[in-house]
C-alpha cells in the first residue's frame, strides 16, 4: 500500500513539476472559455443561456490535454516496465495514475469552472453546483481518459488518436453535469443529473483499470 | 522466493521476424548465466519474456520456490529485478527522489535505500538532477534499487557497459554477494561477467515467420 502511496505522490510531483502541466490545462481552458463570447454572440441573455454549457464542453476539452502523457512517457523511458514489476498489480498502477491526474489537473480545472460558468453569465447562486459536478465529472474524464491514452501507447500520433476515442465517452458526464445545473437554474430537481454524473464516474473506476492495465501490457509485449 | 528458475524451449517473435526458437535454460540458486550472442539476436527479448513483459510465441517461463514450483505471477511480483537499457529515471527529478521512489517500489526495507548508497557512492549525487548526471552515474543508480531492495532473480541487459574500471569491479562484488546470498542472474553481456558465470549463447539467426514450420 504504501508503494501505492509513493506512487501517488511521485505522479503528483511529476504533475506540477517543472512544465507546469496543470497550469497549462487551465490556461488552455480560460483561453477557449475566452474564445466563446468572441466567435457566438455578445449579448449577455444568448451567453447566459449557454454559460453553464459552454463552461462543460471547455472543461471535457481542456481535461484531454494532458492525457497524451499519462502512460507515454513511462513508456519511453522504461519505468513502465519497472512499475509492472512491482508487487501491486498493473490494474492499481493505472487507477493511482489517473487518480494523480486527476488530483494534479481535475481538481484545479474544476476550481476554475465556476468561475468562468460565472464570467459567462451563469447566476452565480450555481456556482456550488457547477464546481462539485465538475469536480465529479474531472474524476470521469481521467479515468476514461486513461483508457483512451493506454490503448493508444506506442501509437503514432497518440494524442489525437486519444481525443478521436475518447471523445464520444465523454458526452454522458457533459450532458448530465450540464443538465443537472440546467435544471437548478430552471428551478427543477437538479439531483438526478448529479446522481447520474457520479454513478458513471463509479462505472469508470470500476471498468477502466482493467482496459487500462490490457492496454500497457499489450503495449510493452 | 525463487530459488530456481527454468526457461522452456522458448521461441520469441517480434513484428514478421522470429528472434529465436527452441532455447532453454535452468539456473538454480548461486548461479549466474552469462547470456550472450550478437546484436539483434534476442537477448533483452529473452530477458522481458522471462520478466513476463512479453509473450513468447512458444515455449514456457517456470519458477520454483524451496517449496516447490512457484505461480509464474506470484514468482514475478516482488521476486525479481529487471536493470536494462532504459532505466525509468526522471530528468526533472533528483537521484535521491528517484532512488527513494523506485526503492520504496520495490518493497526496500528502510534501511535500505542508506545501505544502497554507501554501496554504490551515491552521498555526493543524491541532490543532483538525474539530467546531470553521466551515463555510468545513472547506471549506479539503477543498481542501487537491487542493493536497497533484495530480491532473488536479477535480470541484467549489459549492466557493465557505462561503467568505469573500478565500478565494475564494484558490481562484481555486488553479483557475488547476491549470489552467495542464493540470488540467481541472468544478464546479457558481451564482455565476460566479473563473477564466476555459465555461458548461454542465443543463435541470432533471426527468420521471417512464414520460414518456420
Amino acid at each position: 500500500m504504501s508503494a501505492l502511496a509513493s506512487l501517488l505522490r511521485r505522479e503528483m510531483a511529476l504533475a506540477w513539476g517543472r512544465g507546469g502541466g496543470p497550469l497549462f490545462a487551465c490556461a488552455f481552458y480560460a483561453g477557449l472559455a475566452t474564445l466563446l463570447p468572441l466567435a457566438s454572440s455578445p449579448e449577455p441573455q444568448r451567453l447566459a443561456s449557454m454559460a453553464t454549457g459552454a463552461a462543460f464542453a471547455a472543461l471535457a476539452l481542456a481535461s484531454l490535454l494532458s492525457l497524451e502523457r499519462l502512460f507515454e512517457r513511462d513508456f519511453e523511458d522504461g519505468a513502465l516496465d519497472l512499475l509492472a514489476l512491482g508487487a501491486a498489480p498493473l490494474e492499481m498502477v493505472a487507477a493511482v495514475k489517473c487518480l494523480a491526474q486527476w488530483l494534479a489537473t481535475g481538481a484545479p480545472l474544476a476550481a476554475l469552472a465556476p468561475l468562468i460558468a460565472v464570467a459567462l453569465g451563469a447566476d452565480p447562486r450555481l456556482a456550488p453546483l457547477v464546481f462539485v459536478s465538475a469536480l465529479a465529472a474531472g474524476l470521469g474524464f481521467s479515468f476514461v481518459g486513461g483508457a483512451g491514452a493506454a490503448l493508444a501507447l506506442g501509437a503514432r500520433r497518440g494524442g489525437v488518436l486519444i481525443a478521436v476515442i475518447v471523445l464520444p465517452l465523454f458526452v454522458p458526464p457533459v450532458v448530465f453535469g450540464a443538465g443537472a445545473i440546467d435544471a437548478l437554474a430552471s428551478g427543477l430537481d437538479w439531483k438526478p443529473g448529479l446522481v447520474l454524473l457520479l454513478a458513471y464516474c463509479l462505472a469508470a473506476i470500476g471498468l477502466t483499470p482493467f482496459a487500462m492495465a490490457a492496454g500497457v501490457r499489450n503495449a510493452l509485449g | 522466493m525463487i530459488s530456481r528458475l527454468w526457461v522452456d524451449s522458448l521461441a520469441v517473435e517480434r513484428g514478421e521476424r522470429r528472434l529465436f526458437t527452441d532455447f532453454s535454460l535452468e539456473i538454480a540458486s548461486g548461479e549466474a548465466v552469462a547470456l550472450t550472442g550478437p546484436n539483434g539476436a534476442g537477448k533483452t527479448s529473452l530477458m522481458r519474456a522471462v520478466a513476463g513483459l512479453l509473450r513468447p510465441a512458444a515455449g514456457e517461463v517456470r519458477f520454483e520456490g524451496p517449496d516447490g514450483p512457484l505461480d509464474a505471477e506470484d514468482a514475478r511480483a516482488g521476486g525479481m529485478h529487471l536493470l536494462g537499457h532504459l532505466d525509468g529515471l526522471k530528468t526533472s527529478r533528483t537521484a535521491g527522489e528517484e532512488l527513494a521512489f523506485w526503492a520504496a517500489w520495490a518493497g526496500a526495507p528502510p534501511d535500505g535505500v542508506g545501505r544502497a548508497v554507501g554501496r554504490l557512492e551515491l552521498e555526493s549525487l543524491l541532490d543532483l538532477d538525474v539530467r546531470r548526471l553521466s551515463a555510468g552515474q545513472r547506471r549506479r543508480l539503477s543498481l542501487a534499487r537491487l542493493v536497497a531492495a533484495p530480491r532473488p532473480l536479477w535480470l541484467l541487459d549489459e549492466p557493465l557497459a557505462p561503467l568505469d574500471a573500478a565500478r565494475r569491479a564494484l558490481v562484481g562484488e555486488l553479483m557475488a554477494e547476491h549470489l552467495a546470498g542464493g540470488g540467481l542472474i541472468l544478464a546479457a553481456v558481451h564482455d565476460p561477467l566479473p563473477v564466476p558465470a555459465r555461458e548461454a549463447a542465443i543463435a541470432g539467426a533471426a527468420t521471417p515467420v512464414e520460414a518456420v514450420p
